[in-house]
């Protein structure tokens, strides 16, 4: 996403992206960034609080509103509700991040790009 | 096996926002794939200015959520939605519990995709157009199919992406990577 928001205000249009994963987006380098630091999934909110994804977008245009160069990252400050223990098991082999099926459903991907390809 | 995951966090009890590329990296190591992902990186970054108001402008969203239209079982998606890299259309006015999303690569030990306003705010900019913080949303928002190699996102995602952004005459570009 960060490259398309790239792309997109190459051409004119000004972008914002609200993510989670933070490192990534940065790393890329984007014109504006709110950073919302919650589990990979919910970058707009924890699911059903309508008034956390109102600030959350809310913050989103502000931002597009009040960036006047590249790089211009926000963090919300905001807390998931059910605390940071998610941040120690995400992405390790103690708690894989696909199942078994969704492995395949990767590399079935994979092999499907490959195909796109040739 | 005695992999040591050097982007833990709290090595002195401290707790921060995770470090995806280092716990991805080693993640894929201890399950036995060796070439680690390059990252897309830039120095520079491009920059367009708002050209209107906010109160004038018309949205669009972005997502990488994989979200469809409710089909009856047994009925194949559209080749577009499954075409890795390409870029996919939905009617913004169609009703939110008729959508889902298909995406597997999220938390799902710590959260869900059943509220999409939680990763696609559809309903969430139609309050910002019903205030006056926005002008207007586009007649769609659309979905790109991620692909992990950057030249495919940036020789055809986002192409077809700006091309929607342009067919829809949108202001300005809202990005919901999930």
């Amino acid at each position: 996403m960060s490259l398309v928001a790239r792309h997109l205000e190459e051409n004119g249009i000004p972008t914002v992206i609200i993510g989670a994963a933070r490192d990534i987006v940065e790393h890329c380098g984007v014109p504006r960034f709110v950073f919302v630091d919650f589990p990979l999934g919910s970058p707009c909110g924890e699911p059903y609080d309508v008034a956390m994804q109102q600030r959350i977008v809310g913050a989103a245009l502000d931002l597009l509103e009040t960036a006047t160069a590249p790089r211009t990252s926000v963090t919300m400050p905001l807390a998931w509700t059910k605390g940071d223990a998610w941040k120690e098991t995400v992405f390790t082999p103690e708690q894989p991040f696909l199942s078994g099926d969704q492995v395949k459903n990767w590399e079935a991907r994979k092999q499907r790009y490959r195909e796109q390809k040739a | 096996m005695s992999l040591v995951f050097r982007s833990k966090n709290g090595e002195d009890g401290t707790v921060t926002y995770v470090r995806y590329m280092d716990r991805i990296r080693d993640y894929y190591v201890s399950q036995g794939y060796e070439k680690p992902y390059r990252w897309a990186h830039f120095e520079e970054v491009p920059f367009t200015p708002l050209k209107k108001p906010l109160s004038e402008s018309k949205v669009t969203l972005l997502s990488t959520s994989d979200v469809s239209v409710r089909r009856p079982e047994g009925e194949a998606l559209p080749v577009v939605e499954t075409t890795v890299g390409d870029v996919y259309s939905v009617p913004w006015n169609t009703p939110v519990e008729d959508l889902y999303s298909r995406q597997e690569s999220f938390d799902r030990y710590a959260t869900s995709l059943d509220d999409l306003n939680s990763y696609l705010p559809l309903t969430r900019l139609e309050e910002c157009v019903e205030s006056g913080r926005i002008g207007a949303v586009t007649d769609h928002f659309h979905n790109v199919n991620r692909g992990y190699s950057q030249k495919l996102m940036n020789d055809t995602s986002a192409p077809v992406a700006l091309e929607k952004c342009r067919d829809e005459r949108a202001d300005i570009a809202v990005l919901t990577p999930v």
